[in-house]
């Protein structure tokens, strides 16, 4: 039987590796995330493990609060005291908080390599990790050096006078030295550091003199850093702790590692989709091949062939296929995951020195296990078909009628149900923790709903469709095949349909929270010009407070608010408050309409808050709130006024007098309103002026501000067109596949076609039209349910403030168009073949 | 003009030159047609007759420029065959050259009135209103011009077919064992058609057959034998075909006849 099932697997190669191909790509996805976060993961390993190559002990103060991102400060007396302490040979005073941007020689702030921290710290010297290559260290308040790496992107060198923002607002300093670290490297992965003298990095980036972010001791020779760390931790007393270098080393390289999930996911994803849509694919090959090998498998059974026998010989060609294919993905994975690695390495300045490249075993295992998994999965129907075929199949004509609809689309209809309320229930939230995953399994059966409703549909829209194409003979057949066997082209379109309806879905999201913005923007806010700067990743941008106060004194400025930015543990939860220099102002431009007490100015541990968070917290007027900020200890604020919260204005909003206990102390944004007349270009003009040493922030009207904000959204948008160039590729596969199998079954017709004269053009012409029928089919059917999925995923954010549904009409002609043109790339070979067909081979009788 | 006499008197739609057809090569050459040379007069109904591996199907095909010949020339009309490249075969298939098989060779997807307009509609050519509804009367298909192939008889389906080749008016059609897929019945009715169309509208028709009873529908019955025209009959009876095959098939008849008469 194995053997058998091996002959049938060779005679029909090309189709197998047209269908196997997605598992390819799908596990090439897997494997390939396997080895680069594997490869990524180790190198973090030997970063850290290099630059704690001289630290025994750390000893820093220990969290307040959970993820708030503060700056832990120690004062210097732990220095004297640590010094003292018997074991330690030498203690070190680091002074190292991210935040200190340099201005390169074009006025910009060089960006910051993505996930990587701009530090500013205080010049310890050379060291076997740090190496001068230039210059010398800041010995004077005005003098900084910089790594390599960072001299290069802001296009400065040794001499220079650069601006550097800190956490106070920009000042001017002599770049005196370049350094670079050992091995060569002129950054530790991106990572940009400008080092000051040690009172100045006190000052800029911790606030005040006698401060250290951490200490870095090495113990004396015979004294074991374990020992030294638990004996420091009985010095320092309580809210600072001493660990080893060993434990710090292990604890960044798993938070770097644990970066790397984002990027792993996102292949994760791409993974899911290449194998989903090759689920239709391998499935749609399974059923035609059984469905040309019914005589051959009714003799069989006529011998005395048992169903398992027929089950087992098509899963057996499954698990051949998925076995080649996941080879060939897990080597192609390995060769993407190294080529990635290395990339993620080298661009961007990001500078990481890459460990060897090794296969994990857990690709290995992954490539093969879901390679296997989804081919066997996509086979099983058609294997289950094949055992049904009865012995007399092999004597009678083989005829192979429409198979009545209504089953599968009772299925169809019953699955895309279910997948619609799991959608429902996790778009509603009430699921708290499964929400994703909710969504995502709606999402999932949604598809496979709606593939096993194509069929139904199928005949009508194709052949309203093809009507347009088929304005000559050969567009008119084509359009009649295309229609001709439902479930099959129905299946074909669904693949392209799932990564269609896939990115229609999130540009539909995308595209109706930047509408609602802006509606919003139009309607709700009264702020005529904004300041702000681009989100980015990292710490917010910042600017100078004295802009506010400058801002004011400008005539024609009605009334302005700057925004300070903290995050901050309320109730135990972790959470962004804001707060505002004139809440009065602020209240004006955002309104707010109180429900419970007023909205006034704000004194020392008074607050306002939206009438949702309110409830949540069980707040009223009068009652008090326990709130720990970045700094300092947990203040209990009293609660003032509880507003109406909108998508405008909702949150926490604190006293100015709060900003001392804050991580920035710097504004993130502000807001102007003009008197009655005002000259908004003129009194524009002379805000950005007050900017001119914020070069991270500009001044706007309400729409550059909101096309600022939703600029991220443009990249999300560009990130989610990978993801449909990968489920089209896979599409045309599939395709290809089809039609190819259909130019085979079709070899007679084609022969008579030729031979009453339907020349090779022709014949082309009429196989393109086939394909681009079923590939625009496909895309209609993606655009319509990813509108669908879209709306609502809108609807569920409702209450996120995106209101205002929008369609991108623009990219959705585009996913059309670019499907017609995949229909006639993918057509190009069967027609070929088509054309070739030879009439009399095909015209003679058996 | 070496041909045949029966030539003489009427234009040629289609003739053979000298043809030689061989397959393969070596040792393992075949030669299915040996410098075969025959004409066929416009307006006649001529029939191709011979034992398995004559070389009868071999001949029609290498008329109708569906395949190459090793040697010699093949004439549609005026049109020399031989030799012309697809683009100009595919334009003479098109135009000049009809076909009826064995295996009624519709497709599925059209109806039947599509089926039969299919060579006029590849060509662009206008179908000519009153010719189509003579030709449908005579195959008689008025009434199922609406359904598809599936959706008929075998005997209809060949009628459709038959129709097809006759609407466009072909300089000659060629029929390659028209009944061999039909019942007694059903194959009457077709070859009935067929000699209409020739007698009554001139059409020129080229059948390969070994049934002896179509041969007699036909004015002229060609022999073929081991890839020579061994003997032709004019105006043939059922009889007179049976008798010529016996007397030319010394060799196995005994399996030849039984199954043409059969």
């Amino acid at each position: 039987m194995l053997h058998a099932t091996l002959k049938s697997l060779l005679s029909r190669k090309v189709r197998l590796v047209l269908s196997g191909l997605a598992v390819v790509l799908g596990v090439m996805f897997v494997s390939g995330s396997f080895v680069l976060t594997d490869t990524m993961g180790r190198s973090f390993d030997q970063l850290f493990a290099s630059v704690y190559t001289e630290v025994d002990v750390e000893v820093h103060a220990a969290a307040v609060t959970g993820d708030l991102g503060a700056t832990s400060t120690l004062p210097a007396d732990r220095l004297t005291q640590v010094r003292a302490t018997p074991g330690v040979a030498s203690a070190l005073g680091v002074v190292q908080v991210n935040g200190a941007r340099i201005v390169g020689a074009n006025g910009k702030v060089v960006p910051a390599v993505t996930g990587t921290p701009r530090y500013g710290r205080n010049w310890t010297g050379t060291s076997d990790l740090v190496l001068l290559r230039q210059g010398h260290g800041p010995a004077a308040g005005d003098e900084i050096a910089i790594n390599a790496a960072l001299a290069q992107a802001a296009g400065v060198k040794v001499g220079d006078r650069v601006g550097v923002l800190t956490r106070v607002p920009k000042k001017t300093f002599t770049l005196v030295g370049i350094f670079g670290y050992s091995g060569g490297r002129d950054s530790l992965a991106g990572t940009q550091e400008i080092a000051f003298t040690e009172p100045v990095a006190q000052q800029l980036m911790l606030g005040g003199p006698g401060r250290y972010s951490h200490i870095d001791v090495r113990a004396v020779p015979g004294v074991s850093a374990e020992v030294l760390r638990d004996r420091l931790n009985g010095v320092v007393g309580p809210g600072y702790e001493a660990k080893t270098g060993k434990q710090m080393e292990a604890a960044e390289s798993a938070s770097a590692r644990k970066d790397l999930n984002f990027v792993n996911n996102v292949f994760l994803g791409f993974a899911g989709v290449a194998l989903f849509v090759g689920v239709f694919l391998i499935l749609n090959t399974f059923s035609i091949i059984v469905a040309q090998r019914t005589r051959e498998l009714a003799l069989m059974r006529a011998i005395g062939g048992s169903r398992r026998q027929m089950i087992g010989s098509v899963l057996a060609e499954a698990v051949v296929i998925g076995l080649i294919a996941s080879a060939l993905g897990l080597a192609a994975g390995v060769g993407v995951g190294t080529l990635l690695a290395y990339i993620f390495g080298n661009t961007g300045g990001s500078e990481l020195a890459l460990a060897g490249v090794s296969v994990p075993p857990s690709a290995v295992i992954a490539a093969f296990g879901v390679g296997i998994l989804v081919t066997l999965t996509a086979a099983l129907l058609p294997a289950l078909r094949a055992a049904r075929i009865p012995p007399m199949a092999a004597l009678q004509e083989v005829a192979t009628p429409d198979r009545p609809l209504t089953r599968v689309t009772a299925a169809g209809g019953f699955i895309t149900a279910l997948g619609t309320a799991t959608l429902g229930l996790g778009l509603s939230g009430r699921a708290h923790s499964n929400t994703l995953w909710l969504i995502l399994a709606g999402i999932l059966i949604g598809f496979i709903g709606f593939a096993l409703l194509t069929p139904l549909i199928a005949r009508p829209v194709v052949s309203g469709l093809g009507r347009v194409l088929s304005w000559s003979v050969p567009g008119k057949l084509g359009r009649r095949n295309a229609a001709r066997n439902p479930r099959r082209t129905a299946i074909t379109a669904a693949a392209l349909m799932v990564g269609v309806a896939l990115v229609t879905g999130v540009n539909v999201v995308l595209a109706s929270t930047i509408h609602s913005l802006h509606k919003q923007g139009d309607t709700m806010v009264k702020a005529d010009l904004i300041i702000a700067g681009d989100p980015g990743d990292g710490l917010p941008p910042t600017f100078d407070p004295a802009v506010l106060t400058a801002a004011k004194q400008i005539p024609g400025v009605r009334d302005i608010s700057g925004e300070y930015l903290d995050f901050a543990r309320v109730g135990g939860k972790d959470t962004a408050l804001t707060a505002p220099t004139d809440l009065v102002a602020t209240a004006r431009m955002f309104p707010m309409r109180p429900v419970d007490g007023t909205i006034r100015a704000l004194s020392a541990d008074e607050l306002v808050v939206d009438n949702k968070l309110a409830k949540e917290y069980g707040l009223h007027a009068g009652s008090t709130v326990l709130i720990q900020l970045s700094h300092g200890r947990p203040h209990a604020m009293t609660v003032v006024g509880v507003f109406q919260a909108t998508e405008v204005s909702r949150g926490w909003y604190l006293s100015p007098a709060s900003v001392r206990d804050f991580e920035l102390r710097q504004p993130v944004g502000a807001y102007l309103r003009l008197a009655d007349g005002a000259n908004l270009a003129a009194i524009r003009t002379q805000v950005d002026k007050l900017l001119a040493d914020s070069p991270e922030v500009s001044v706007g009207d309400r729409s550059a501000f909101i096309a600022q904000q939703t600029a991220i959204l443009d990249r999300i948008v560009s990130m989610i067109q990978i993801l449909l160039a990968l489920a089209i590729l896979v599409a045309v596969l599939g395709i290809i596949n089809t039609l190819a199998l259909s130019v085979l079954e079709r070899t007679r017709e084609l022969g008579l076609l030729r031979a009453i004269g339907l020349g090779r053009g022709q014949t082309m012409h009429m196989i393109t039209v086939e394909a681009v029928v079923i590939s625009v089919f496909g895309a209609l059917l993606g655009v319509a349910v990813g509108t669908g999925l879209g709306a609502s995923v809108v609807r569920a954010l409702k209450s996120q403030g995106i209101g205002e549904l929008a369609l991108p009409w623009q990219q959705m002609a585009t996913y059309v168009a670019l499907a017609a043109l995949v229909g006639v790339v993918a057509a190009i070979l069967p027609a070929i073949r088509a054309a070739r067909t030879n009439v009399l081979a095909a015209i003679a009788y058996e | 003009m070496t041909a045949s006499s029966t030539a003489i008197g009427g234009r040629v739609a289609a003739r053979a030159v000298g043809v030689s057809k061989a397959y393969g090569s070596g040792e393992t050459r075949v030669l299915a047609l040996d410098q075969v040379s025959v004409a066929f007069t416009a307006g006649r109904f001529t029939a191709i007759m011979g034992p398995s591996g004559s070389g009868k199907s071999t001949l029609m095909h290498c008329l109708a420029g569906l395949d190459a010949v090793s040697a010699g020339d093949v004439y549609i009309g005026d049109t020399r065959v031989t030799g012309l490249g697809d683009r100009a075969l595919t334009g003479l298939r098109r135009d000049q050259v009809g076909f009826i098989f064995q295996q009624f060779n519709l497709l599925p997807t059209l109806s039947a009135r599509e089926n039969i307009l299919l060579p006029l509609s590849i060509a662009k050519r206008k179908p000519d209103a009153e010719w189509f509804d003579t030709v449908i009367e005579t195959v008689g298909l008025r009434e199922r011009l609406r359904h598809r192939p599936p959706q008929l008889s075998g005997g209809q389906q060949q009628r459709v077919a038959c129709a097809r080749a006759l609407v466009a008016r072909p300089e000659v059609i060629f029929a390659d064992e028209p009944t061999g897929n039909l019942d007694s019945r059903s194959g009457a009715e077709v070859l009935g058609f067929l000699r209409r169309s020739v007698r009554d509208y001139g059409q020129t028709i080229v059948m390969v057959t070994h049934d002896p009873n179509a041969a007699s529908y036909a004015d002229r019955v060609v022999f073929l034998a081991d890839g020579h025209i061994v003997d032709e009959l004019s105006d043939p009876t059922a009889d007179a075909v049976l008798d010529t095959m016996k007397r030319l098939d010394g060799r196995h008849p005994a399996i030849d006849m039984a199954e043409a008469v059969g």
